[in-house]
């Protein structure tokens, strides 16, 4: 199967970041939901590294 | 002038919401800057620089928001601070507007739609890739938008999506079109048997361009981001997009598209595409096509030839009709740059090439270094004609204003035209300019209306030249579909009206420029 049958699949997406790229996939009819996202830890950047080595990323 | 204001803990909104609220700030009357962005380190550079930097700023977190206001007196101030408060309001509302529930994870949204396919990423960089390896691991396929991802980072990712089957897109991938749906700044084109694989974005923005308007269609375009085909990557999502296309059904048509491969990866590459049985048209933008052609592609000159032979291709026909129908046009426009550079002063001899396409501007330098001679630009050709200011223009000059540069606190000027404008204007004054040279890339992400925002500046600039005796042609070319949210037709008709010459494609407005300016002498 060719990219796990991406290509025969219905294309449904996820988007985190930019409204408007959910938004261009709506105006055309796609199936796409948005994360409410924001940074881990707050920002801060020692905590994401501690919180990524605890989650094995 | 009164400089104020505040921090907004706790509340994050993505860069660009937050760029088009300071974008209306600073057009308020009596408003010298306004800026409102997350607290960062580079952030408060950026704010330190053009004296927002206020001492409550200094400790402020990347979770923080800051909004800052310089105006004329500090009720004027105040009443930025307060504007701005209700844009932010305005944009939180747009983004729940639709209702739907919005997880605040991709487990969540995997739990509302266990059946998604692809996640788009477009958070900034140092978060990016933890994200991307998150979707592989949870069997996604990655669009990743953002850019500042380590190239080691990148690696990771697309080692581990090739062991996986799954598409890594990026980093820095601003387009592709996966079973039909536009991704990021993506045109509409129809679904058809011609497969991209593009390690450039508005290079397969334009030959998908094209092979719309051609009437033909495309059966999936895959980015891959411009760092895939360096020695660092390999080429291992342009190798597997290929493989990809070669194994799809409904693909009867493989194109390629990149900045010139690595040596390495190109040989790879090549290696790839002599055993495949689809026929191949490549565009590699200043790399050597015999390469290529030895592996048994098709090589194209330039990315509107490589969209004009896939169609051909897809069609059953030959492609070698296309140069010949490439050539009639060209007398054409030779006659029409005659006519443009009778009309001009002596003195007048140079071209400015102000781009928002990266790729585009690639072509358009090859084109001038082939027919006339290299042209300065911050990212030139032939390292010898680097522009010494990229803020002003030198003979013959080309700029990609999307360069990194050229963007730091401001959005893309596929969005945002006001640099470009400043600068039409600029070079307008300057009485060695023949002509300024423009490319309006339309598609989902980019400005909805682009010629209501150049219009204007086109205009003054012509009577700037008119006042001071001179003719000066302004050459645009479309990347754009009449299917896309813009309406090319309408788009063309309006830029016409504000005194522009348009052409279909960046290959044949520059082969415009380049005529007039051979007739003008400007070397």
């Amino acid at each position: 199967m060719i990219l796990n049958g991406l290509f025969e699949k219905e294309f449904k997406a996820i988007n985190i970041g930019l409204v408007s790229f959910k938004e261009a996939l709506d105006d055309a009819e796609y199936k796409c939901i948005q994360v409410d996202w924001s940074p881990p830890a707050g920002g801060d950047a020692d905590a994401l590294a501690a919180l990524n080595a605890l989650a094995g990323l | 002038m009164a400089v104020k204001g505040i921090i907004k803990t706790g509340e994050y909104y993505d860069s660009v919401s937050l760029m088009l609220v300071a974008r209306a700030l600073t057009e308020m009357e009596g408003v010298e800057d306004a800026t409102v962005v997350m607290g960062t380190a580079e952030n408060k550079q950026i704010l330190e620089a053009s004296d927002m930097l206020l001492d409550m700023f200094k400790d402020a977190s990347d979770t923080d928001l800051l909004i800052v206001g310089k105006a004329v007196d500090e009720a004027k101030a105040d009443e930025v601070i307060e504007r701005a408060e209700e844009l932010l309001i305005e944009s939180k509302q747009k983004k729940s507007a639709s209702g739907e529930h919005m997880p605040k994870s991709i487990e969540g949204a995997l739990d509302q739609e266990p059946d998604a396919t692809v996640l788009i990423i477009s958070v900034a960089g140092r978060y990016a890739g933890d994200v991307a390896m998150d979707g592989l691991k949870k069997g996604l396929h990655v669009m990743l938008f953002s850019d500042n991802i380590s190239i080691e980072k990148e690696k990771e990712l697309k080692e581990y999506g090739r062991e996986k089957g799954l598409l890594v897109m990026g980093p820095d991938c601003g387009t592709a079109i996966i079973n039909g749906a536009p991704l990021c700044f993506a045109n509409v084109v129809k679904r058809g048997n011609i497969g991209l694989v593009a390690a450039s974005g508005t290079g397969l923005q334009e030959v998908s361009c094209i092979i719309g308007n051609e009437g033909a269609g495309i059966s999936q375009a895959i980015g891959t981001g411009g760092r895939d085909v360096k020695s660092d990557i390999g080429g291992i999502m342009f190798i597997e997009g290929i493989k990809a296309l070669e194994a799809d059904e409904a693909t009867d048509v493989i194109v390629l598209v990149s900045k010139p491969p690595a040596a390495d990866v190109l040989a790879k590459v090549a290696d790839v595409v002599k055993d495949l049985k689809k026929p191949v048209v490549a565009i590699l933008i200043g790399g050597d096509p015999e390469v290529m052609t030895a592996a048994g592609a098709n090589a194209a000159q330039d990315l509107e030839q490589a969209g004009l032979i896939a169609v051909a291709l897809s069609r059953g026909e030959s492609p070698d009709g296309v140069p010949a129908s490439l050539e009639a046009r060209k007398v054409e426009i030779i006659k029409q740059a005659e006519e443009e550079a009778a009309k001009m002063k002596d003195g007048q001899k140079y071209l400015r090439g102000l781009f928002s396409g990266g790729t585009l501007c690639d072509e358009t330098q090859l084109m001038f270094k082939v027919d006339i001679g290299p042209v300065y630009s911050p990212a030139p050709i032939d390292p010898a004609f680097k522009l010494d200011d990229i803020w002003k223009s030198k003979e013959n000059t080309v700029v990609d204003l999307g360069e990194d540069e050229f963007t730091v606190g401001r959005p893309h000027p596929m969005i945002d035209f006001l640099l470009r404008k400043k600068r039409i204007v600029e070079e307008a004054k300057d009485p060695e300019t023949a002509v300024i040279l423009l490319d309006v890339v339309l598609g989902y992400g980019s400005n909805m209306e682009p010629a209501a925002e150049l219009s204007p500046a086109i205009k003054e600039a012509k009577e700037i030249a008119a006042e001071a005796g001179r003719h000066l042609a302004i050459v645009c070319s479309i990347t754009g579909t009449y299917k896309d949210p813009q309406n090319r037709k309408k788009v063309e008709q309006e830029l016409k009206d504000a005194g522009a010459i348009v052409l279909p494609t960046n290959a044949a407005a520059s082969l415009l420029t380049v005529e007039i300016i051979k007739i003008l002498g400007g070397k």
